[in-house]
């Protein structure tokens, strides 16, 4: 019978508890008529249908009954539903934001075969503080051929060029990569066919894989792509297949792959490092094994070739915790931490307002209670209100972290092989459920059977104060808890905040405002000569420089926060004498005259470069102050003269050939690498002076133009300039310079607003919890309020009772959320700029703003006290 | 309580919002026409009477009375009919007024069914 009455247990206990004892014994009857086993079977099979049947219907019957009775009382007491709902949604949304982006980020697996094989190598010198530094093609030819870990590896390196053919001339970002690198991924072309060695060979004709995203955009999705020949650079390249969407290598930002050429006289310098390194571990190789491969590798590398490679390691670390950066990771923690809290707060909230809600009703439950309604029955349907205000809470939580899924997508790192917006998956709509569920059921559950012990007890006592000293005390300690939470969310941003003023006050050296940028890349060889391309800056420079409103225009070889590289060792007469690797270095720029009034870079002393600084006459060089001052410090640098030294090796032998170089000028100082860095000390180089042959990367490419009027509006004029100059030529990357700048903010512009949004949800949700709690407690002190003002109490005295109860709420929760606000600061101190992460000012500001909006929230009930009329409400008692 | 408040007090309209009655239902209410009986009295009965066609299981039936009654259609008895026969475990059922009238009114209904089943030809019997 055990079994029957297990199979009882589907039915809900009220039902049970009447007609249970009936089934069973109508059970036992039918069970002595069975004859033989089958007949038992069949009596157990038509008795499992019976009361499953039954209980589903049951439950459905009960269910019912419950949502009308919700629904009465939704319409009963509208506000209470409305907060419950909003405040559920509040703290699900922000978590199931935050999960969705976390997870996409830092859980999700790469979107490849078994990703946890896929490992980066790279080369470090820690001798010279290099973590992780390109290979030259030499040294991964030697790593490819001596290791035993990998089942396949690939070589990499970023790509930029101008795509002719089809449509207008564009400039590409793609990839060149070696053949292996789909094998390595474990990828395979939607159209077409991979890279084989045959295209890696010297003198091969170029191929080419499309992204989803190139095909569609620009061959219209045609599927007879495969096959096509298209201009590279003027180089001729045969499109051989097109990936599938949503593939990235080796971040989203590569929309070709191009099988790299590597000859004879590639593998000739050792100590020219460009190559970046995948590599897919085999089944039974482990990463720390392959690790130690390598470094033996390195090792034997190191005692062959003991000039190039001295003291250089390697490391193998796995391709997600190499592309995801450390900074991202601490941020999207702090993140995920923010949102918790948020939801703790929200939990804590509901916790609150059930409580107050299940304390008002006790009355209502008792007198249900004593008609007989099972304790069972009365919790479930408490239960079915909170779970269902939790519900369409939770749905609009989803809602809410949907809408805003572009704002937090921001902060996925660029680097990564994923799409950048998230999608809201099952796995995250499972998540929200379950956030739902746990706060419905956690915060509706404990305050119902908690009502329900004290129902019998004390309910039906006539005039009983709802919510004795105890309960007041948990809603306070849960109140108290909000603020602490919100203050610690407070601070945390306002410290973020400091740090986004800090950065931002920062004088990039420029004025980047009323300043447009765009790039010309001339590609080679067809611009090897440096009188071509001095034809072409000259036709475009002299037009522009006509238009109306152009103060300014000039070409740079590189922008300052855009091109962060061109670092060459510096020999200055005189000086202290240059050692490579000790800091004796410049950034190197190619430039026409004017830039320094396009930028608005002040010029200290002697001239700009000129149209005069040719080959041949004396070789200038305008130098910022900061290398006046290095080399020459409390002299004259006019007239004197530096030389380019040797830095890490004999890449820059190329540049042996160039004579000394001659002061002529002095300018500001240039944040080069951006504004949270330290940059090199700048130099200037006329460029009528550039050598000739490939040198691509120095060639002045960024036309930088200053106008006093909307330089959006010169855009159409300056692509015709230049389509009249040199047809084939594509422009890329227009954009004002005030936007680079901005860039180098907008992380953490976006860190400030995500964590400040999640803070003011904190603050809002806090300022509602003490709202609650002082109007539940006001409206059931009523009574002891008209005997105060009875007993000659004046309104200001009740005003001042309700605020200062809620001034001390704020308080106390203040005083422990500074306390805890030091460890969230020290947590947070790689994200801080040099701002401290105790700085006073944010910690009393943020205890200012949580003391004000528990003031505000105590408000209202506050001003409700003092209309307590004494002769209502002692008549009432 | 609520089943005798509303016994009293049923109208024809009470009666016809039930129709048609589930077929559980009409035949509980047909079993318990001629005695007071306890559940597993209702569904021997309701099987001999159907030749073993319809074999209520407890769970069926017990869900079923527990409608009827707060439908008003049955009644649970205080006393008990026969001691002698009597399981004290037992609770025994009889039909209500209002279950009389409600049964009838199906009877009815279905006869009346039957006749337009028969007229269309669809049925055994005279038009």
């Amino acid at each position: 019978m055990w079994g029957y009455r297990a199979l009882l247990r589907l039915l809900p206990a009220s039902f049970r508890a009447e007609y249970g004892g009936e089934m069973s014994a109508v059970f036992a009857r039918r069970r002595g008529e069975a004859r033989g086993p089958l007949g038992a079977a069949v009596l157990w099979a038509v008795a499992a249908f019976d009361v499953a049947g039954t209980a589903l219907g049951v439950h459905a019957e009960i269910l019912r009954q419950d949502l009308g009775t919700v629904a009465r009382s939704v319409r009963r007491s509208p506000g209470f539903a409305t907060t419950v709902v909003v405040v559920a949604a509040l703290g699900v949304g922000a978590t199931t934001a935050a999960f969705t982006i976390t997870d996409h980020v830092l859980l999700r697996p790469l979107p490849f075969p078994e990703p946890d094989r896929i490992v980066r190598l790279s080369q470090i010198q820690a001798a010279r503080g290099y973590q992780d530094m390109e290979l030259s093609p030499a040294n991964y030819r030697d790593w490819k051929r001596m290791s035993r870990s990998f089942a396949a590896m690939a070589a990499f390196h970023g790509l930029s060029a101008n795509l002719v053919g089809e449509g207008p001339p564009e400039r590409l970002q793609g990839t060149a990569v070696t053949d292996e690198v789909l094998a390595v991924l474990g990828a395979k072309p939607l159209l077409g066919r991979s890279f084989t060695p045959e295209d890696g060979r010297e003198g091969a004709t170029g191929t080419l894989l499309l992204s989803h995203g190139l095909w569609q955009g620009r061959f219209g999705g045609d599927r007879t792509v495969v096959g096509r020949k298209v201009l590279l650079d003027d180089a001729p390249h045969e499109v051989i297949g097109v990936m599938p969407p949503g593939f990235h290598f080796p971040s989203r930002e590569a929309r070709f792959w191009a099988a790299m050429r590597l000859g004879e006289r590639d593998f000739e310098r050792r100590d020219d490092f460009y190559l970046e390194v995948v590599a897919r571990l085999k089944a039974e190789a482990s990463l720390g094994g392959a690790g130690a491969e390598m470094r033996l590798v390195a090792a034997q590398l190191e005692e062959q070739y003991p000039d190039t490679n001295e003291r250089i390691g390697a490391t193998v670390v796995g391709f997600h915790d190499y592309q995801v950066r450390r900074q991202a990771r601490h941020l999207l923690v702090a993140l995920f931490g923010a949102a918790l809290g948020v939801l703790l707060i929200a939990c804590t909230n509901l916790a609150s307002l059930f409580l107050a809600r299940a304390l008002e009703r006790r009355r209502e439950i008792s007198v249900r209670a004593a008609l007989g309604a099972g304790r069972e029955r009365l919790v479930r349907q408490l239960l079915t209100e909170s779970l269902l205000l939790g519900a369409v809470g939770g749905g609009l939580g989803v809602a809410l972290a949907a809408a805003a899924l572009p704002l937090t997508a921001r902060l996925v790192p660029n680097s990564l092989p994923i799409a950048e917006t998230p999608p809201l998956d099952p796995r995250v709509l499972a998540f929200a459920a379950l956030m739902t569920l746990v706060t419905a059921l956690g915060f509706g559950l404990v305050p119902a059977l908690r009502v329900f012990r004290d129902a019998h007890a004390d309910g039906l006592r006539e005039g009983a104060r709802a919510g004795g000293g105890r309960k007041e005390r948990l809603r306070s300690t849960l109140v108290v808890a909000e603020v602490t939470v919100a203050v610690v969310l407070l601070v945390s941003s306002g410290l973020l905040i400091r740090a986004l003023l800090r950065v931002q006050g920062v004088d990039p050296g420029f004025r980047a405002e009323g300043v447009l940028t765009l790039r010309t890349w001339l590609p080679l060889p067809r611009y090897e000569k440096t009188a071509d391309r001095a034809r072409f800056y000259r036709e475009v420079l002299g037009e522009t420089r006509a238009l109306p409103g152009v103060a300014g225009a000039a070409y740079v070889s590189g922008l300052p926060m855009v091109m962060r590289g061109g670092i060459w060792g510096i020999e200055a007469e005189g000086g202290e004498p240059g050692k490579p690797g000790a800091g004796s270095t410049a950034s190197i720029r190619y430039v026409t005259p004017g830039l320094f009034r396009a930028l608005e870079i002040p010029v200290r002393r002697g001239r700009d470069v000129t149209e005069a600084d040719t080959e041949g006459a004396l070789s200038a060089a305008v130098v910022s102050e900061s290398f006046a001052a290095r080399y020459w410090p409390g002299e004259d640098p006019l007239g004197r003269r530096f030389r380019f030294g040797l830095l890490g090796g004999t890449r820059l032998a190329v540049l042996g050939a160039f004579q000394d170089r001659t002061v002529v000028g002095v300018v500001g100082d240039v944040r080069v690498r951006g504004l949270e860095r330290t940059s090199e000390p700048q130099v200037y180089l006329p460029y009528l002076q550039a050598p000739e042959g490939a040198m691509g990367w120095y060639t002045p490419k960024d036309l930088v133009v200053r106008s006093d009027l909307d330089t959006a509006a010169l855009v159409p004029a300056l692509r015709r300039i230049i389509a009249r100059a040199d047809p084939d030529q594509p422009v890329s990357d227009v954009r004002p310079l005030s936007e680079i700048v901005e860039t180098e903010t907008a992380p953490r512009r976006v860190q400030v607003r995500v964590l400040g949004a999640f803070a003011g949800l904190a603050l809002l949700l806090a300022g509602i919890g003490i709202h609650g709690l002082l109007a539940f407690t006001v409206s059931s002190r009523r009574p002891e309020i008209g005997v105060r003002l009875a007993l000659g109490a004046t309104r200001e005295d009740v005003l001042g009772l309700v605020l200062r109860h809620g001034l001390r709420l704020g308080a106390t929760g203040a005083a422990r959320g500074l306390a805890q606000a030091g460890a969230a600061g020290r947590g947070l101190e790689a994200l801080l700029a040099g701002v401290s992460p105790r700085d006073l000012a944010t910690f009393l500001a943020a205890a200012g703003v949580a003391v004000s909006t528990a003031l505000l929230g105590s408000l209202l009930p506050a001003v409700r006290a003092t209309r307590v009329d004494p002769l209502t409400v002692m008549r009432a008692e | 309580m609520m089943a005798i408040l509303e016994s009293m007090a049923h109208t024809h309209a009470d009666v016809l919002s039930l129709l048609p009655l589930p077929l559980a239902t009409f035949h509980i209410l047909l079993a318990l026409a001629d005695a007071d009986r306890h559940g597993y009295a209702i569904i021997q009965d309701v099987a001999a009477r159907t030749g073993g066609e319809l074999k209520l299981g407890a769970g069926t039936l017990y869900r079923s009375i527990h409608r009827m009654l707060e439908e008003g259609l049955v009644a649970e008895l205080r006393e008990r009919p026969a001691p002698e026969e009597d399981d004290e475990r037992r609770r025994y059922y009889r039909i209500t007024p209002f279950g009389a009238a409600v049964a009838r009114a199906e009877a009815r209904r279905l006869s009346e069914l039957v006749r337009l089943a028969r007229a269309a030809g669809l049925a055994p019997g005279r038009a």
